[in-house]
């Protein structure tokens, strides 16, 4: 059914349509609104059984879904920035001990200094937890994506992360198809674990394994998610058969999201496309089958750059787009062969591996390794900054013509940086870079919007 | 019954009281050939390990008294250790060792999921740890557990330090005891005075249903504590004084008897609480002072060399003392102070 | 695609407007995309909110930096935070205040703009005497915004505001909302002056209906 609502409930419905039998929250910008619109359904009895646990933290939180999950209970969680930090532990074990938990990353930045806004830092620090990582690019693919994530991590016996950024899909109201309880009943079966706590069958979980075992269990953790790699399309394309559309494809509209090669043409406001079978739901392409340059992106940024790039293609500007909806496992054929005839590749991220660079761009190089295409790492939108159009183009028009340097920070206020760089070679006790910085721009600032 | 049947058991064995049989209801869940043996021999305890013991005697009497249905969580530490050297299992119930300071989480979540598909009646859940895993790193999920009113047993067995890795201080480390970490050089040799952490009264803070203490001297006391816990619903705490031979640097062979001058002393009150009160003691038979139980550890001999430091010790007494007046410990002596 | 963003502060409902905004044209099967500036939420600072309305699929998520059409909803803003930053000479601008736009002040933007574009609406006093809360002010400004632009018709945002509040609440907003329309209607009717067959023409963009395409006429 089609509903105008907020991303947050759009997932949480999503999530409940998938009958959880735990869940457990701890309340973090911005994915408060997830979790309330699960408390609801579950105090209100439309979701049952369920248990809502309120836990103390994150990481409590994501150790009651560690025990409920062990214990043969489908649970679920939801957190962002340091929330997920602060349960990092518990994801390294929730994914060694194979536990099929599906969370939600409402993508924020991490501090210092704290920030509420969008960036995909938080994610990014856990991309080797092994937990699988799916990149949502809008509401329509966020809910779906949660749908397919119980199936996957399920089958796979190994936890799944949905990412989805925050405040600009979980707190946008757009259209989204919602599926129905009977459809998802029909694409879900009951939770059949693996192992499971049970005084029927006494089993031992979480021994302490040595240098004799450990190596070989931990493969398995890598074994999952290269049959990830094989399970995520075919899931996708299962998807589409159960419901009747890619997973963010927008009912009704062009401008689809996701794989499954359906018409291929990429029209002015064409269906996005994954290209063959086997690459769907890895990535998505647009407009990039005959592109010049590409640009490589993950979440709700790819809208934007597809509007952009169709500006372009209007004025003759050879460029495309493919997103990267699963990062982790990442998928290193499809990226390679997406970006195969490409002259040159623009990795444009919302997240920066400090004293290195680009952090996608660094897979994506591992893709690419041997091609001769020129690669730009372009840092943008990190603690929330704005990925607008204009600057978009103007990067773009760099690239085309070569002048786009190697590694760039999109709209990076370099006096500013200059300003505190002064500071600090002219005092050592020059203060909090922060707070110098404030100072310098004001706190409030009666500039443009 | 004849008059002499009429005598007061003060030390009841597995089997016998002095040179008298038990009736089989009283004897210990230990003499049943039937017991469950939930941590069955083979583990890699040390020689006179206080929690080894303590942790046999509270789960075989919690799956009595749950009819074999539980499902344990344990935090890492000793037990965790050394009862699961891979690829061997000392543990013949459900179990899962998760991380060091979620237990009481992973039993939040474990209870939830019992709930959730309505089997929480039938089955029921213990969460475990050592000190450490308890009163330091694990004191906010524990906190949590107890505010939710999750249906949960938790066992804390404290032997007073972190002991798995090697000896160190934890928040339940008494002081002037010497570890790695507060060794016993300088003016004040030994852990420092602070006013401790009791895990027990803060889980009467938290006024749940039950909180005791137990001791391994006291085992047929500490299972008979773990039956009434298994009677009772929501959170339920249970505090076990369990010796360290290695760590404290006594005799492995009189790890009881250790334990025993630690709760005659007045250092370890024994003590039931009910909703946040206290509303049974175990009352000290025959008092000791306290340099009776600090001169069987090594980890107090710097208290005695070369000359016996006697403000200190009397600190340390005065710490019993006032366990003895709070609790009401001896029988002229009523408690609340 | 048609954009507005929208000025205010908090607590007076700028989110909901612009989520309001987006439902009613959903209701007319279209797409729309609303969302808010972001930032941790604080009483009296100021707010700004987004919608965008298309008949397909909105990819862009980029804040509105070029809009079709402000609603501002407190004048206090007007000098303290770059309101009109990216207006296109052919904008909508609607504000709340019982004052004109020479009043406020802003004469000066009205020079090169067409007029009837440019209005301003009591919504805090007609919220009041219709709704009887002045905060309703928001669904006001949205009545008046459906008359001025016609991108939504009073019909489908009455339902969107019925929808989002129950009971006697949603009926106060929903009759606030349609005394701003008629305000508005008025006030363009007054604009465009007479017309040939010797009544007010029809203002420009009053949408009639949910399949109706726009009457653009002309000023």
């Amino acid at each position: 059914m089609q509903q105008q609502i907020e991303g947050s409930r759009a997932v949480a419905d999503a999530v409940a349509l998938c009958r959880p039998e735990v869940v457990c929250a701890y309340p973090i910008s911005p994915q408060t609104h997830i979790v309330e619109r699960l408390a609801r359904l579950v105090s209100g009895g439309e979701l049952a059984p369920c248990e809502y646990v309120n836990v103390e933290s994150e990481f409590a939180a994501m150790s009651v879904a560690i025990g409920a999950c062990a214990t043969g209970a489908r649970a679920y969680t939801a957190t962002a920035s340091q929330g997920l930090l602060y349960m990092s532990e518990a994801l390294y074990n929730a994914s060694g001990l194979g536990l099929p938990i599906v969370m939600t990353v409402a993508n924020r930045a991490i501090g210092a200094p704290i920030n509420i806004w969008n960036d995909h830092s938080d994610s990014m620090s856990q991309r080797d937890c092994g937990w699988i990582q799916l990149y949502a690019q809008s509401n329509q693919h966020a809910l779906d994506l949660h749908i397919q994530a119980y199936r996957l991590a399920e089958e796979l016996s190994a936890p799944v992360m949905v990412c989805m950024d925050g405040f600009i899909l979980t707190h946008a109201v757009e259209r989204v198809d919602m599926p129905s309880q009977a459809d998802v009943d029909a694409w879900l079966p009951p939770f059949a674990p693996r192992q499971r706590l049970d005084p029927d069958e006494p089993i031992t979980i979480g021994a302490m394994v040595g240098p004799e075992a450990f190596m070989e269990v931990k493969y398995l953790a890598h074994a999952k998610q290269l049959q990830a790699l094989e399970s995520i399309p075919r899931v996708a394309c299962e998807f589409r058969d159960a419901f009747g559309r890619d997973a963010g494809e927008a009912v009704g509209g062009a401008g689809t999201v996701g794989g499954g090669g359906s018409d291929g043409a990429g029209g002015a406001t064409g269906a996005t496309t994954g290209g063959a079978g086997e690459t769907a739901g890895l990535i998505t392409t647009y407009r990039s089958e005959d592109a010049e340059t590409i640009v490589v992106a993950l979440g709700s940024v790819i809208g934007t750059i597809e509007d952009t790039v169709d500006e372009l293609r209007a004025e003759g500007v050879s460029v495309g787009v493919v997103g990267i909806t699963s990062f982790r496992p990442f998928p290193l054929h499809a990226v390679r062969a997406a970006l195969a005839h490409a002259t040159r590749v623009v990795v444009l991220e919302k997240a920066l591996a400090v004293g290195l660079g680009g952090i996608v761009a660094d897979n994506v190089h591992t893709a690419l390794a041997g091609r001769s295409a020129h690669i730009h790492t372009v840092i943008a939108g990190l603690g929330g900054r704005p990925i607008v159009k204009a600057s978009l183009r103007a990067m773009l028009a760099d690239a085309v013509a070569d002048r786009l340097e190697q590694l760039t920070f999109m709209d990076m206020d370099w006096n500013i940086v200059e300003r505190e760089l002064q500071r600090m070679r002219a005092s050592r006790a020059s203060g909090p870079h922060a707070e110098n910085i404030l100072r310098d721009i004001g706190t409030v600032a009666a500039g443009p919007v | 019954m004849s008059p002499a049947s009429t005598i007061r058991f003060y030390q009841t064995g597995s089997i016998a009281v002095g040179n008298r049989l038990l009736d089989p209801d009283q004897r210990s869940v230990q003499a049943d050939e039937q017991r469950s043996n939930a941590i069955t021999c083979g583990h890699r305890a040390c020689q006179g390990c206080g929690e080894a013991l303590g942790a046999r005697y509270a789960l075989d009497a919690a799956m009595r008294a749950t009819g074999g249905r539980m499902i344990a969580a344990n935090a890492t530490g000793c037990l965790e250790v050394f009862s699961t050297p891979y690829p061997e299992s000392s543990w013949r119930l459900p179990w899962i060792h998760s991380l060091f300071a979620n237990a009481p989480a992973v039993s939040t979540g474990i209870a939830a999921a019992l709930r959730a598909k309505g089997l929480d009646r039938d089955i029921r859940v213990v969460g475990q740890g050592g000190d450490g895993g308890t009163v330091d790193i694990g004191m906010a999920c524990l906190s949590g557990m107890f505010e939710r009113g999750d249906d949960v047993l938790y066992i804390c067995y404290d032997n007073e330090a972190y002991m798995n890795t090697g000896v160190q201080r934890s928040g339940a480390t008494p002081p002037a005891a010497r570890t790695t970490t507060t060794p016993a050089v300088g003016p004040a040799p030994g852990a420092s005075f602070t006013q401790g952490k009791s895990a027990p009264l803060i889980a009467m803070a938290h006024e749940i249903p039950y909180v005791a203490t137990a001791t391994v001297a006291e085992l047929r006391d500490l299972e008979a504590k773990v039956a009434t816990a298994m009677t009772m619903r929501g959170p339920r705490y249970l505090h076990v004084f369990v010796p360290c031979p290695l760590g404290w640097g006594s005799d492995p062979r009189e790890t009881i008897h250790v334990a025993r001058l630690a709760q005659q002393s007045g250092l370890f009150p024994v003590f039931e609480a009910h909703d946040g009160e206290v509303t049974g003691v175990t009352p000290i038979r025959r008092q000791v002072p306290v340099e009776d139980y600090l001169r069987t550890q090594a980890r107090f001999a710097h208290l005695f060399k070369p000359q016996p430091h006697t403000e200190t010790i009397a600190r340390i007494q005065a710490q019993a003392d006032r366990n003895i007046r709070r609790f009401g410990l001896l029988p002229d002596v009523q408690g609340g102070s | 695609m048609f954009e507005v963003r929208i000025h205010g502060r908090g607590g007076q409902g700028i989110v909901t407007a612009a989520e309001l905004l987006s439902l009613a044209a959903f209701d007319e099967d279209r797409y729309a995309q609303a969302f808010p500036s972001f930032g941790s939420e604080r009483m009296g600072a100021p707010v700004v909110s987004f919608c965008r309305v298309d008949e397909r699929p909105i990819r862009t998520r980029e804040p509105v930096s070029e809009p079709d059409a402000l609603i501002v909803a407190d004048p206090t803003l007007l000098h303290q935070v770059d309101v009109f930053g990216g207006l296109g000479p052919d904008g909508y601008v609607l504000i709340n205040t019982t004052r004109s736009f020479d009043e406020l002040g802003l004469g000066e933007l009205a020079t090169g703009r067409r007029r009837e574009r440019l209005l301003t609406v009591p919504a805090a006093e007609l919220a009041r005497e219709h709704a009887g809360r002045a905060v309703a002010a928001n669904t006001a400004l949205l009545g008046g915004f459906a008359a001025l632009c016609g991108q939504i018709s009073l019909d489908a945002l009455a339902r969107a505001i019925s929808e989002r509040f129950a009971g006697a609440v949603g009926e106060g907003n929903v009759a606030a909302a349609r005394a701003a329309h008629g305000w508005v209607v008025d006030e363009l009717r007054q604009i465009a002056g007479p017309g040939p067959d010797g009544g007010g023409r029809a203002p420009a963009g009053e949408r009639s209906g949910a399949a109706a395409g726009r009457t653009m006429v002309e000023g």
